[in-house]
């Protein structure tokens, strides 16, 4: 107390200013641009795998081609990661995302393949197939989820046990909807969702969204200095937000360039300009994929969940559920409706999820979404979900999806036969985690 | 109350019980709360004390007795009804979020949002960096989650989240006890200007020398039921330890049904 009063404001502005010089020059870097080192170090360790790789496979791996490939085999997991962030960090988990993506994809693929055709009698190539379809994949989400949370929230059946439950039952329904039987082809309009060179948006799109991206880019970095403007709070100096703008930009127009350098396929090509009447010239026609549809719905699924994780009441009363549930319940928030809302969330997730797989698989099996779950639990911690609950970031779990495929798609590349795959992806799971663990006992 | 020239109390929680399996946690208590008032709130650990303000800030359910605020019979089954009637409790947990900041504790089921139904965390934080200012001028760690702060911090942020919303009725359950003894005496001041703003407070503790110069009255409690109430100044810190631990109650008091019976 008599410190409180004695301390005038002068002494402590010193205070502060000594310990500033005390930093080093990174530590300076790091406090000016707030950059969270857990996620650089995230970005290293991709970094390090990508190039590893690459040297080891003698240079197929950092190629615009296998890029854009693990870009589309990433969307899946990624969008499911997204959810499974919020259910960890309500202390939950959930087994069951795997089987759910597997029943939605097997009810999707039913409905536009026969039930629309036979029953309903929709032409073939009709736009409604694939809008019903996809809407009727993602309503089941919502109701699985809604089931699963209510058994959770309401019930209070532990959350590791309803989705166990769920894990052998919707993987069993998956079954039962055809008896086994894979269901394909799927509809035209469904299957660009899956990729491919028609399932994507081509080079001059590309550019476009590239550069509305920076334009939203720049408009964030202002919005937010001229929101500490308004209520007085330390901004960042002018070059660190001008660094952070410049290096997110060159990230977005450099994913931009390897989506449009990667061509279509000669025989498509053939195919595409033979169905135009347009000659190929001399040395063949290039034409680029720009970024895959499945792609560009994950980023959209990250920006819309990480809008709602920072931005949201909703957001924001996960997080203090994870990190307190007794003080959630005390400070007024309904903690069993936001649990069964969180479950909704991945039971949507999940239905994405299952479109994208089954639509670049152009078939529905039973087996689709086979040991997603754990995939997207790994992706999930990997990006610094803490299974205690409390903490996690969305864009961590999207890259830990993305660590996860590229350390899976560098292993076939580099001829690693399966099982070794598995203890690899086991074992980098462990470590991750356990330096992950390190990391917060010393901050 | 059967003075009627008595001003209408802020409230006025009569025979209220609840049990726990059996075990009769608070058993046909009754107390009173005037503006500007402070009670103590004293009895062993395990006396029933938390139980029975946990009722009135809507954690625990009654299962008998009613409550009246400012004269009208008031309904309390969840903490955000307690809250609109102008309760607010600082709990002897604290009840903070641990993994948010400051601000988002503060308005944690009370946030403020921006025109676009978003969280207004600029707002959020300059509000907290004027109520903190008051409790605490020296905190400065607005950006870190609350498990990073000190103990007396995360007490003031946790008494903050209390005043910040005009309490007309403030509830401190061991407000002191993770507190240094600056800190305590900063918590003593606080009490003093609030209820000369005319809020109301129950300060609840099982240390009686932490509370008897705050107080205007004590009210013991022992095994569920209230054994007397008196003011502070009809009674010595002697007798008060005397109805404490044998429930015996002392001429300065009026005595409740758990006071000891003697034979007479």
């Amino acid at each position: 107390m008599t410190d409180t009063a004695s301390n005038p404001p002068a002494a402590r502005t010193a205070e502060d200013r000594a310990r500033e010089s005390e930093l080093s020059t990174v530590g300076r870097f790091l406090k000016a641009t707030e950059l969270d080192i857990r996620m650089l170090g995230m970005v290293g360790a991709l970094l390090v795998i990508w190039f590893g790789i690459h040297i080891l496979s003698g240079g197929l791996f950092l190629t615009p081609r296998n890029l854009w490939n693990l870009s589309v085999q990433t969307s899946s997991v990624a969008i499911m990661a997204t959810g499974m962030v919020l259910v960890i960090v309500m202390r939950n988990i959930d087994l069951s995302v795997g089987s759910v993506e597997g029943v939605i994809g097997m009810v999707m693929g039913v409905a536009q393949a026969e039930f629309l055709i036979r029953v309903m009698g929709f032409q073939l190539g009709s736009p409604w197939i694939w809008i019903i379809a996809l809407a009727a994949g993602v309503a089941l989400g919502l109701m699985i989820g809604a089931l699963q949370g209510f058994i959770i929230a309401y019930l209070e059946v532990p959350a590791f046990i309803v989705t166990l439950g769920g894990l052998l039952i919707w993987r069993g329904m998956a079954w039962l909807m055809t008896s086994g039987r894979t269901v394909a082809p799927l509809d035209a309009t469904f299957q660009l969702m899956g990729g491919g060179p028609r399932g994507s948006i081509g080079a001059t799109a590309s550019w476009i969204v590239g550069a509305l991206a920076c334009v939203a880019v720049a408009f964030m970095l202002l919005n937010g200095r001229s929101q500490r403007k308004r209520f007085k709070f330390p901004l960042r100096p002018v070059w660190a937000e001008i660094f952070l703008g410049v290096v997110a930009c060159a990230a977005i127009l450099g994913a931009v360039r390897i989506a449009n350098s990667y061509p279509w396929p000669v025989g498509i090509v053939r195919r595409y300009a033979q169905q135009n009447g347009i000659t190929i010239p001399e040395g063949g026609l290039f034409i680029a994929h720009g970024i895959a549809i499945p792609v560009l719905m994950a980023v959209t699924v990250g920006i819309v969940m990480t809008f709602i994780t920072r931005r949201t009441r909703f957001g924001r009363y996960v997080f203090a559920i994870g990190g307190n549930p007794e003080a959630a319940e005390l400070a007024g928030i309904n903690t069993r409706w936001v649990t069964m809302k969180v479950f909704m969330i991945m039971g949507v997730l999940a239905a994405i999820s299952a479109a994208i797989a089954s639509a670049r698989l152009n078939a529905s099996t039973n087996a689709l979404g086979t040991l997603d779950e754990l995939l997207v639990i790994a992706a999930a911690v990997i990006g610094g979900t803490s299974l205690a609950g409390g903490s996690g970031t969305v864009l961590g779990a999207m890259l830990g999806a993305l660590l996860m495929q590229s350390l899976q798609s560098g292993m076939v590349l580099l001829g690693i036969d399966s099982p070794l795959q598995s203890v690899v992806v086991g074992a980098v799971l462990v470590v991750a985690v356990w330096l992950d663990t390190v990391y917060r006992k010393r901050v | 109350m059967a003075d009627t020239t008595a001003p209408t109390p802020l409230i006025d929680m009569r025979n209220i019980s609840i049990a726990f399996g059996g075990i009769r946690a608070v058993d046909d208590a009754s107390i009173v709360l005037f503006p500007g008032e402070v009670v103590a709130l004293l009895g062993h650990n395990g006396a029933g004390k938390s139980t029975l303000i946990k009722i009135l800030s809507g954690a625990y359910k009654r299962d008998a007795g009613q409550i009246f605020v400012d004269g009208e019979e008031a309904s309390i089954s969840n903490p955000r009804d307690a809250k609109k009637y102008g309760i607010e409790t600082i709990y002897q947990t604290l009840a903070l979020a641990d993994n948010v900041d400051a601000a988002a504790n503060l308005f944690l089921g009370r946030e403020l949002m921006t025109g676009w139904r978003t969280l207004d965390d600029g707002a959020m934080e300059a509000e907290a960096r004027k109520v903190m200012g008051r409790l605490n001028p020296r905190f400065q760690r607005f950006k870190e989650p609350v498990i990073k702060l000190s103990g007396g911090q995360r007490q003031s942020v946790a008494i903050a989240r209390a005043i910040l919303f005009n309490a007309r009725i403030l509830i401190m359950d061991e407000p002191t006890a993770a507190l240094g003894p600056q800190e305590t005496a900063q918590v003593g001041e606080l009490v003093m200007q609030l209820k000369a703003d005319g809020i109301g407070i129950f300060l609840i503790s099982h240390d009686i020398h932490d509370v008897f110069e705050l107080a205007d009255r004590v009210c013991v409690m022992k095994n569920g039921q209230v054994v007397g109430t008196a003011r502070t100044s009809d009674v010595t810190q002697d007798e008060v330890l005397g109805m404490i631990i044998l429930g015996k109650c002392p001429p300065g008091a009026i005595p409740g049904p758990g006071a000891l019976k003697i034979a007479a």
